[in-house]
């Protein structure tokens, strides 16, 4: 094994034994049968990693705990074979599932803090695996002492006396990949485990899954809906939507030669940091289980479709190294992966400021978050705030609105002081200002039609007649390209990206002047993502409309913004225009920030330099 | 000017939804739901249509005092000779009436002050709630007794005193569902509107909190009953002839060997009654709270939230 450690990823992935092979796999609901996922079939190598990248919904975190023997409720494995070492877990009983999980296969959840046990000490919980699993390790507290070093925690004994609450979401998570290779498994599934993190966390922890399953040959399955992440850490990746692989094959093909119009459709819906560009998304949304249509269940959404793809299911068809479950695979192959075009560069601010921030300092309760803040936002320009977790973004933006009324400074919107709170704000600045909440999830009342929430605010702001206010809202149905079908429908009939349309649509209807979005994408998925940026970008453009936009995602600025301002602990770091903040960053903690981004652009160029183990 | 999105081509129905009607359409359909409207509806059904349909006057002595059942009369005589099958249909629909009124009240005034004190918070919370704990101190019958005897049995003041003992717990479970409904986003959004406070309560959390009161009208429903039962049972109900399920309760018991059914009609009646709502209510908190939800609806699958 220790000859094979030394190779690239790449290498391995041609030599190594195969560690897990998944033929046919098929996942029902309980009730009725419906196909959750279907005709799943991948096999992965020693030390080599699998990405299984999609958008919610497409079974990808079903295929993962497949793999562990486990179907959640409602859900039945009901055919197919899953092979870890040649065994086919899926005929064994019960307890003998128990001793494989966590031996011989391991599971990294997606939320370390969920998954650690708030009461227990963390060497407990490290050396539970160990006893549930006697005599896959010699002695104990080696392995304990070990298993720190090897995922890069703080080894000294204190830290296994400290509770979960007492670590980073970072350390967290790496405790958490400690527990999985603890007995040295053959597998480990490996769920979205970064995505509550930080970028410069996020690219720590990434390190440490690559060299640890580099250093113990496992084969590991990625599962992320981030195609950055995925690409610059997975030897082969599977796209998956509805359900089943519509793509499969060595990652720099897969995401620098996509064949498949739905892999096609993610990857230029990603945004690039070092690129300023139109993001194109995929409209519509995936079918649920048991809706699914007849034949390919991408064509809906399709541009490539034909009659046939509403009427036959596609076969996988091989394209080079890859598989493609698409009809018109070989058609598609020869156009040319269209890149995305510049978009025009937008009006820099000219002119006063519309809104200004001079020494804005702002707590909760005793606890300080904003340290003397000052900004410009300039009219018909797009502010981006960028920022970390934790950096005071979210606080800088309600206080702008009035959501967040303790702090002290001077905030001045077209000359005028605010007030603290909205509710000693007058109506006319309270619509000139509107805000847009992070989730779309929660900001839309779910007892209200969209055409209610829709006109209640100019009913409110602008007390206009009935017809007039249909009138309106009519017209900013299309400016967020939703049809007039939505007017009676109910926030719960709506996918994530249609809501946050809407909430989009319910702070531009009032013609306001200054529009303040707080992390509107993220809660989205990638495609919805792009195209809701763009609806943005576009309404910005055309209505004249100074933005501030908050983002922790430092590749989205590129494409909305004209200034970037980046936020850390509270103090502004680095203000700018986006192209210099981007490419000649000065201030430390912006550099760092913007290594640490994961990039598509570095796919091609794969064999990752083995990460030193401190 | 780049067009990106493309016009999506869902088309929907549009149906007008009223959550509470939505809510019981689900609720009807589990089992338990269906169990518990089919019992409560059954007594319902026969109170209302029971004066209607009785055979005899309730009010008129037709035979001699606690006769056992026979053909003519199906459940026998009560204390003053009076048909015990006539009273029994006659004697419900005061019951319900009253039983109705008061859970109407209490829940108004209970669901009113927990509202407020939820999105008010501050000073008006405290002072809701301090008041809310004096009045949950008094047992609930001692309270209404207190009231009644002060006052005297008049139909209004029992409807009033056992509507108002309910109101301190229902704005205790109303308070704690609105405190999280007052958090949400489509809230603030409101306020960031400059609305006022009272509309910011009536439009925005109130129909969030339809779940909630249908658990709370339910159970304050059955308590109602046994309340008004209980108060008629100790004499403080309507003046004595007309029938009431409660007041046949006592004035028969001491005809308890001679003619059962002269006791145990109501007191069966009731019981069905109060299972009836309770199992119905208990659907109705299930569903509410996704326990008896369909099986697709929790595949949602893996939602990227990030930070």
């Amino acid at each position: 094994m220790s000859a094979l450690v030394e190779n690239s990823a790449n290498h391995l992935a041609d030599t190594g034994p195969v560690r897990l092979e998944v033929k046919d796999l098929s996942i029902q609901l309980t009730s009725g049968g419906a196909e959750v996922v279907g005709d799943v079939s991948f096999s992965v190598r020693a030390a080599e990693l699998l990405g299984l990248v999609g958008e919610s919904g497409s079974g990808k975190t079903t295929v993962a705990l497949a793999l562990l023997g486990h179907a959640r409720r409602g859900l039945d494995i009901s055919a197919g074979e899953i092979r870890l070492d040649g065994e086919n877990i899926l005929g064994l009983k019960a307890a003998e599932l128990r001793q494989l999980r966590g031996a011989k296969v391991a599971y990294v959840p997606q939320d370390p803090s969920a998954a650690l046990d708030p009461t227990l000490r963390i060497g407990f919980q490290l050396r539970e695996a160990l006893r549930v699993h006697p005599g896959s390790v010699g002695d104990v507290e080696e392995r304990v002492a070990e298993m720190l070093r090897e995922s890069r925690l703080d080894s000294t004994p204190e830290v296994l006396k400290r509770y979960p609450h007492q670590l980073s979401g970072g350390q967290q998570q790496r405790v958490t990949l400690a527990m999985a290779f603890a007995c040295r498994p053959s597998l480990i599934v490996l769920d979205e485990p970064t995505t509550g993190l930080d970028v410069s966390t996020q690219r720590h922890v990434l390190e440490t899954v690559r060299s640890l399953c580099r250093s113990y040959g496992v084969a590991a399955v990625y599962v992320s809906h981030d195609l950055a992440v995925v690409g610059g850490l997975v030897s082969q990746v599977a796209v998956m939507y509805a359900g089943r692989v519509v793509e499969i094959g060595p990652t720099e093909q897969v995401f620098g030669l996509p064949v498949h119009p739905y892999t096609r459709g993610l990857l230029a819906a990603v945004p690039s940091p070092k690129r300023a560009e139109v993001l194109t998304g995929i409209e519509g949304q995936p079918p649920r289980p048991g809706r699914k249509p007849k034949g390919c269940a991408f064509a809906p959404r399709c541009s490539y479709a034909v009659s046939n793809c509403f009427v036959e299911r596609p076969v996988p068809v091989a394209i080079g190294d890859s598989y493609v479950r698409c009809m018109r695979a070989r058609d598609i192959e020869k156009e040319s992966h269209a890149r995305r075009v510049t978009p025009p560069t937008a009006l820099a601010g000219t002119g006063d400021a519309v809104l200004k921030l001079r020494g804005l300092d702002a707590s909760y309760g005793r606890q300080r978050v904003l340290y003397d803040v000052d900004l410009d936002v300039h009219p018909e320009s797009c502010t981006a705030i960028v920022g970390e977790s934790g950096s005071g973004k979210t606080t800088l933006a309600r206080c702008i609105v009035g959501l967040h009324s303790n702090w002290t400074g001077e905030i001045t919107f077209k000359g005028n002081r605010l007030a603290n709170g909205a509710r000693h704000r007058q109506k006319a600045v309270l619509k000139q200002i509107q805000y847009i909440f992070q989730n779309p999830y929660t900001s839309l009342n779910p007892r209200k039609t969209i055409g209610q929430i829709l006109s209640e605010p100019l009913e409110h702001f602008m007390r206009l007649p009935g017809d007039e206010r249909k009138a309106r809202v009519t017209r900013v149905l299309e400016d967020v390209s939703l049809g007039l079908d939505f007017l009676d429908r109910y926030p719960d009939q709506l996918s994530g990206g249609e809501r946050q349309r809407v909430a989009i649509a319910r702070a531009i209807v009032v013609e306001p002047d200054l529009l303040v979005c707080d992390e509107v994408t993220s809660a989205l998925d990638v495609s919805v993502q792009a195209v809701t940026v763009e609806v943005l970008r576009r309404l910005q453009r055309e209505r004249r409309l100074s933005m501030v936009f908050i983002t922790h995602n430092l590749a989205l600025v590129r494409s909305i913004a004209q200034t970037a301002v980046v936020l850390c602990e509270g103090r502004i770091v680095e203000v700018g225009p986006v192209e210099q903040v981007l490419e000649h960053p000065k201030d430390p903690y912006t550099i760092r920030l913007i290594e640490d981004v994961p990039r598509l652009a570095e796919v091609g160029s794969v064999p990752d330099t083995a990460p030193s183990p401190n | 000017m780049d067009v990106v999105a493309p016009r999506p081509v869902a088309v929907a129905t549009p149906r007008v939804r009223r959550p509470w009607v939505h809510l019981l359409g689900a609720v009807v359909r589990t089992q338990r739901g269906a169990l518990g409207l089919s019992l409560a509806g059954s007594v319902v059904l026969l109170a209302v249509i029971g004066p209607f349909v009785a055979p005899y006057s309730p009010n008129q002595s037709v035979t001699i005092d606690f006769a056992g059942p026979s053909a003519q009369y199906l459940l026998g005589s009560d204390q003053l000779g009076r048909d015990v099958l006539s009273r029994v249909l006659a004697g419900g629909w005061e019951l319900l009436l009253m039983a109705l009124a008061s859970t109407a009240f209490g829940v108004l005034i209970g669901a009113a002050a927990g509202v407020s004190a939820a999105y008010l918070r501050g000073r008006v919370d405290g002072l809701i709630m301090r008041t809310v704990d004096v009045f949950l101190a008094f047992p609930q019958l001692v309270f209404a007794l207190l009231l009644v005897s002060i006052i005297g049995p008049k139909i209004w003041l029992i409807i009033v005193a056992v509507g108002f003992t309910h109101a301190p717990a229902v704005a205790r479970v109303l308070r704690s569902a609105a405190l999280e409904i007052s958090e949400r986003d489509y809230v603030k959004s409101v306020e960031l509107q400059g609305v006022r406070p009272a509309k910011v309560m009536s439009s925005e959390i109130l129909p969030n909190l339809v779940s909630p009161l249908m658990v709370e009208s339910g159970l304050r429903f059955t308590y109602s009953i046994v309340m008004m039962a209980g108060l008629a049972f100790l004499g403080f109900g309507l003046p004595p002839p007309s029938p009431n399920w409660g007041y046949m309760i006592q004035e028969n018991r001491i005809g308890l060997s001679l003619n059962v059914w002269a006791v145990a009609v109501p007191v069966i009646l009731i019981a069905l009654l109060t299972i009836g709502i309770n199992t119905f209510t208990d659907a109705v908190a299930r569903v509410a709270i996704g326990v008896e939800s369909r099986p697709e609806e929790g595949l949602i699958d893996d939602i990227g939230m990030d930070a």
